[in-house]
């Protein structure tokens, strides 16, 4: 284990005895220099020798061998690596520069043409770079699948209790000669229905109101460009949706509670209520 | 006489855990129940398995393997979304029972009296579907407040708000085309009220109410029509958005927070 990480460590960050030397060897060769001075260049005991000449290059005007990769270019590290190989494509140095020897064959063998070197040395440092900060995660099982079958649970116990207990009204059959005053909407539009009482319908309309408003819900993130979500920094946006819900419940609890025949201000205590969604809780008897 | 209770409780555990084993080697069992799950043979609990027992289950993998830790707090979403989709299977499921009893005609009344009375559960049934229709609009509503309280409709989140509206009034429109189908005094006056509100639709008002009633009034044409909309088309439209939501909330970087 202990072994295992020093290697690991010393191999990040120098090259290993075997490697280096057969880097050397390539070295030599290439510069026609012998070993130990290629190995002494690499460390940066000795000057590195200079080649004073660009690499033998040959113009080809024809090629009918088949070149599957281009060998790699047998000079000093420079920005524009030279080709080894100029085929048609490649821009084609002087052939003066190619210090007067025109071989009259030429021979793509990668074995005698293409020798390795050492280009450089990559510093070791990590690949990846974390950008965004770690999440405290959890496995969603146990942590998030339990309490959600739990509360999954408790909710089918709650439902079969009151189903048990509360009757779900039913009136007498549907007759459109007979109209109930108060006729009330369903609970969750009685808010609704109390507010459009205060205005004449025929004049001030009622789905284009209620449209608009869909639509002002639909807006809230983009009209709301706070990009705080700290309940302290975006006071304004939970006061309005406080009014929101404070008038709501107003609004609902009057249509439910509070409101009788023609529609007029009744008050549960003494004139009873008209509200038949919840018959079989508020006629006790 | 005391250690011979406990051999005999031994003896009792060894038999029972015998017999759970022999099952699940079972070569049946093993192919149901796939690798990870926590009813497979050799299942240990360790942080591969938790995995597995997330990824390799169609229903459970809605969710990701892993979620933010002040996520699976019961305080931060109080499971009100989840809730909500719940109690639409329970609706679901509970609908589909009452289609059995339930035609949408002049019968409709006279079917859901004798649902009440002459069928197996039919009362138990039928109030479950009432009373979870009802605690559905509520916790929808109530989700709604929780994610405009968290600030979580903010970016990446805004697009999620609007398909979370638009659930919103799909919801209301199952409920409110359901209310019509007992057929009784309480649903036809409800529904005539809600659809004469949308005949003061300026310039269209006619049309609208008309499409609404499939006509000038609450008739059994409206019934069959509302029917139609509440058994079939609604719940297909709120599923596609729901499967969108779901994968938003996903998408997005799962659930907002923490504040
Ligand atoms: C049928 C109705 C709906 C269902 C089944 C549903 C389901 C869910 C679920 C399961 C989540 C995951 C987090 C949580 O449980 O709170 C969620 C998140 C969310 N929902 Fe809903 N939802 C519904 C309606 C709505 C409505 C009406 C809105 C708002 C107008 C909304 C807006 C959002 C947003 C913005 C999130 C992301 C919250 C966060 O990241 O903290 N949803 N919803």
């Amino acid at each position: 284990m202990e072994e295992s990480q020093v290697l690991y460590r010393h191999t990040m960050v120098d090259i290993p005895e075997h490697l280096l030397l057969k880097t050397a060897e390539a070295r030599a060769k290439a510069l026609g220099i012998s070993v130990e001075q290629a190995l002494a260049e690499m460390r940066g005991e000795a000057e590195p020798t200079k080649i004073e000449k660009e690499p033998d290059v040959i113009e080809v005007t024809q090629i009918e061998v088949e070149v599957k990769e281009t060998p790699a270019p047998a000079a000093e590290v420079k920005e524009t690596p030279a080709p080894a190989a100029v085929v048609k494509e490649a821009p084609a140095p002087a052939p003066e520069k190619s210090n007067g020897q025109v071989p009259t064959e030429v021979d793509f063998a990668p074995e005698t043409k293409v020798t390795q070197r050492l280009l450089t040395v990559v510093k070791a440092k990590p690949i990846q770079k974390p950008t965004s900060e770690p999440v405290d995660k959890v496995n969603t099982w146990p942590h998030l699948m339990l309490p959600e079958f739990i509360s999954l649970m408790a909710m089918t116990a709650f439902l079969i209790f009151i189903s048990a207990i509360l009757q779900a009204p039913l009136l007498e059959e549907a007759n459109p000669n007979i109209t109930p005053n108060p006729a009330k909407a369903p609970w969750y539009f009685l808010g609704l229905q109390e507010l459009l009482s205060y205005w004449d319908p025929q004049i001030a309309g009622v789905m284009i109101p209620l449209l608009i408003g869909v639509a002002a819900f639909m807006a809230i993130p983009y009209i709301d460009r706070n990009k705080e979500n700290k309940p302290s920094k975006r006071k304004y946006a939970i006061m309005l949706w406080t009014f929101f819900l404070a008038g709501a419940g107003t609004l609902s609890l009057i249509g439910i509670l509070f409101r009788g025949p023609g529609w007029n201000w009744t008050y549960p205590w003494i004139d009873g209520v008209w509200f038949d969604d919840l018959l079989d809780w508020v006629h006790f008897e | 006489m005391k250690n011979e209770k406990i051999k005999f409780r031994d003896r009792l555990k060894d038999i029972s855990s015998g017999l759970g084993e022999s099952l699940k080697e079972s070569t049946l069992w093993g192919s149901i129940f796939r690798p990870g799950s926590p009813f497979r043979k050799g299942y240990s609990d360790s942080p591969r398995n938790r995995s597995y027992v997330v990824m390799n289950n169609v229903l459970y993998h809605l969710h990701p393997v892993k979620v933010k830790r002040h996520g699976v707090r019961l305080s931060y979403t109080l499971c009100l979304g989840g809730l909500s989709f719940f109690t639409f299977i329970v609706l679901t499921i509970t609908g589909i029972w009452l289609m059995f009893y339930f035609r949408p005609t002049e019968m409709a009344y006279v079917d859901i009296q004798s649902l009440q009375t002459s069928i197996a559960f039919g009362s138990l049934v039928r109030n479950m579907h009432r009373w979870a229709a009802h605690i559905m609009v509520l916790v929808v509503f109530l989700h709604m407040s929780r994610v405009f309280y968290h600030g979580a409709y903010k970016a990446p989140r805004e697009f999620n708000w609007v398909i979370g509206v638009i659930l919103l009034l799909l919801t209301l429109l199952l409920s409110f085309t359901g209310y019509l189908l007992p057929w009784d005094q309480l649903a036809i006056w409800a529904v005539t009220v809600g659809g004469n509100m949308a005949g003061y639709t300026p310039v269209f008002g006619a049309q609208v109410k008309f499409a609404l009633f499939a006509g000038l009034e609450a008739t059994e044409a409206t019934l069959l029509r509302f029917y139609v909309l509440h058994v079939l088309f609604f719940p297909f439209i709120i599923v596609i958005f729901m499967a969108i939501h779901f994968w938003r909330v996903r998408k997005d970087g799962g659930i907002s927070g923490p504040l």
